[in-house]
């Protein structure tokens, strides 16, 4: 296809967006990666153990679930693509297996990996485990304490959690403490990135590895509705994976609405904020050209979200292009209001989701969709990880039982 | 070109480059800090601009960046302080920054400013070779500044031939791959250096990355035309007192005057 959303050019573009802004030290192993991962990724041999591991290990294809009640009450149609099943409770396993096989087609001895949440943390640290593979997770300091318990699961499969000083000490300055570790290790290491972000080749890899999400989407409401195609495709974006992911199958449908959720923190223009395409301006961070939180002077700025895992100033490039395209429709959700989402669907469908997966919800409050519209949620991660923010920021909402006003 | 050809034409060994950060320790340290690395006997000034994000940089210049910002420094500032520069100040000066700030502040327009207050050149170590041809590198151009490209020892000859065929003023040799303010075998860079020397490359080369003191300057002196001096003359200016009288001994200790 000449046209599409998928992919960005051979330098990395998605329209104005992408590239490879980085220092020479990173040239050679950013080199290797741009030359070798279409090839290493078409192999049959990759794609037969990819799959394996995919359906045996993941426990894929995720179901693609029809939530009765949620959709009663907003009265429409929502199917929940539960990526919150896959193994370690996020979608970000995908991309840690097909970048740990490629790890080790590549000749890597070490993988390091940047985390917010902790759940690309967790992610990373099994797929070494499950290779053998040594695993060092960089995390801000500040997300080591509101994530305790996947600090503790990244321990007890084997990685070393370094924590992030520097910055805002959350997942910016961690992915910044990655990336010069990768600068200091040169040949034996490679650098297992939790979004699509990053230098080219990187968001193109990932979205690939995540684009299973779509394509199992598709065949599942084939068999469910008849059609394929949905009316809508919604995920929260922190950096975007999931969100690609989501999307990835349906960008060059034109029928189909792609909507991304953007963390708005305290509200857009409250100054605590993670809503990158509200706030942003074109900039490079992470070796990417995208739209990034900075100030007029081109610092970077710290953004706030009540979710880890969506505390990023910036964006993926594929995200920005389908931002300043109009192919997306970019809206957020408060702290808030992701709070009121996750507990609604808590008990209305008896799913926890993570506070990231929240914020998309939330916008059921926020847009009105028709009866006949078919909306499919990327429920990308369970809440287990969140349950301490969830007893203190959500205590009242804890302790009420009003299961009759949902 | 003007002052680094000068300075190149005139000495070929152990020319000393300096990096100090801007508006470190205090906002209004830039000058002064620049006049006593002249004053000291350096040969060349590498003004850091502070960013947020320092990718490259260790541990000791990303603290003198974040002081920096907090002190209030900026583009603008910087400009600023510069216009009264060239009335004191006469070694070749050197912008080094990430490229964030710089399209912010607007690509041509800091070309434009830099080259109106008397800047030499600059190193925009995340700028990267493809855009730099085709897009950035004709705006320095134009502004009579030069571009100056890192090499590390894992750049291929090929690749070496091509950033220094880019590059103007003189080619920076990153000793090893690494951060700034790392430790370095220094004999694995000699044989880097005596490599690169081989090439038969149009520029001078500096190396910098680990030089901290007079052994290691001498020894990259002696494949190289000259080394970078960073991190070790930032914590010897970090000191409680914000003390710039401790810069002629450090410098003079390292040219052996
Ligand atoms: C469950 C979950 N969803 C979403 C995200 C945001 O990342 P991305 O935008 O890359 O999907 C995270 C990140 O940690 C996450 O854990």
């Amino acid at each position: 296809m000449i046209n599409t959303y998928q992919h960005p050019d051979e330098r990395g573009y998605y329209g104005v967006f992408g590239g490879a802004f980085i220092p020479e030290m990173l040239h050679r192993n950013v080199e290797e990666l741009q030359e070798r991962y279409l090839q290493i990724m078409g192999e049959a041999s990759f794609q037969k153990e990819l799959q394996e591991l995919l359906s045996d290990y993941v426990g894929r294809p995720t179901p693609l679930y029809l939530a009765v009640r949620l959709s009663r009450k907003y009265g429409t149609n929502i199917y929940l693509k539960r990526e919150d099943l896959c193994h370690t409770g996020a979608h970000k396993i995908n991309n840690t297996i097909g970048q740990i096989l490629l790890a080790e087609r590549l000749g890597k001895k070490r993988i390091i990996a940047e985390t917010g949440a902790g759940q690309h943390g967790v992610a990373t640290a099994t797929v070494c485990a499950l290779k053998g593979v040594e695993c060092v997770v960089f995390m801000g300091e500040k997300d080591i304490q509101r994530q305790a318990p996947n600090v503790a699961r990244m321990k007890m499969l084997g990685a070393k959690v370094v924590p992030a000083t520097s910055g805002s000490k959350t997942l910016k300055d961690a992915t910044n403490e990655a990336i010069r570790d990768w600068i200091n290790h040169p040949g034996d290491t490679h650098y297992i990135i939790g979004s699509v972000v990053g230098p080219h080749p990187y968001p193109d890899m990932v979205a690939r590895f995540q684009s299973v999400i779509s394509a199992e989407i598709r065949k599942q409401l084939k068999e469910k509705t008849g059609s394929e195609l949905p009316t809508h495709v919604l995920a929260c974006v922190g950096g975007g994976s999931n969100a690609a992911g989501a999307f990835f199958h349906f960008l060059d449908e034109p029928t189909v609405e792609i909507i991304a959720i953007e963390a708005a923190g305290h509200g857009v223009d409250s100054g605590m904020s993670a809503a990158t395409t509200q706030l942003g301006l074109p900039g490079i961070l992470h070796g990417s050209k995208s739209l990034l939180m900075q100030t007029p002077d081109g610092q970077v700025v710290e953004p706030h979200s009540i979710s880890a895992g969506l505390d990023y100033p910036g964006i993926g490039p594929m995200h920005a292009h389908l931002y300043a395209s109009g192919r997306g429709t970019f809206l957020s959700a408060t702290d808030e209001e992701a709070l009121d989402a996750a507990f609604e669907l808590a008990r209305l469908e008896g799913i926890i989701p993570a506070l990231e997966t929240a914020h998309a919800l939330a916008i059921l409050k926020k847009r009105k969709f028709k009866e006949q519209d078919r909306l499919v949620f990327s429920l990308s991660g369970r809440g287990d990880k969140d349950m301490s923010t969830y007893m203190t920021a959500g205590a009242e909402r804890m302790d009420k039982n009003d299961h009759h006003s949902y | 070109m003007g002052r680094l050809s000068d300075l190149f034409n005139r000495k070929q060994r152990n020319v000393l480059n300096v990096y100090c950060t801007a508006g470190f320790p205090d906002l209004g340290s830039t000058i002064p800090v620049m006049q006593a690395i002249q004053e000291s006997g350096a040969d060349i000034i590498e003004l850091g601009m502070p960013y947020s994000d320092p990718l490259a940089d260790g541990p000791v210049i990303q603290a003198s960046s974040s002081v920096a910002l907090q002190n209030g420094m900026t583009l603008e500032v910087l400009f600023d302080q510069l216009r009264v520069m060239r009335a004191n100040i006469h070694v070749p000066v050197i912008l080094m920054g990430y490229m964030n700030p710089v399209m912010q502040f607007g690509f041509e327009r800091f070309c434009r400013k830099a080259s109106e207050v008397g800047v030499d050149g600059v190193i925009l170590p995340d700028l990267p070779e493809f855009e730099f041809e085709n897009e950035y590198g004709p705006i320095i151009k134009k502004h009579g500044l030069d571009a100056i490209f890192l090499v590390t020892p894992e750049t291929s000859e090929d690749r070496v031939r091509k950033l220094d065929a880019l590059s103007s003023g003189f080619l920076y040799a990153v000793s090893s791959s690494s951060i700034t303010g790392s430790d370095k075998n220094m004999d694995e860079v000699g044989s880097y250096l005596k490599r690169l020397h081989g090439y038969g490359l149009k520029n001078p080369i500096l190396v910098g990355f680990g030089i901290r003191d007079k052994t290691t300057f001498d020894q990259a002196c002696t494949n190289a035309h000259g080394a970078i001096i960073g991190t070790a003359f930032i914590q010897a200016i970090s000191g409680p007192a914000n003390d710039l009288s401790a810069i002629p001994a450090f410098i003079k200790n390292i040219i052996g005057t």
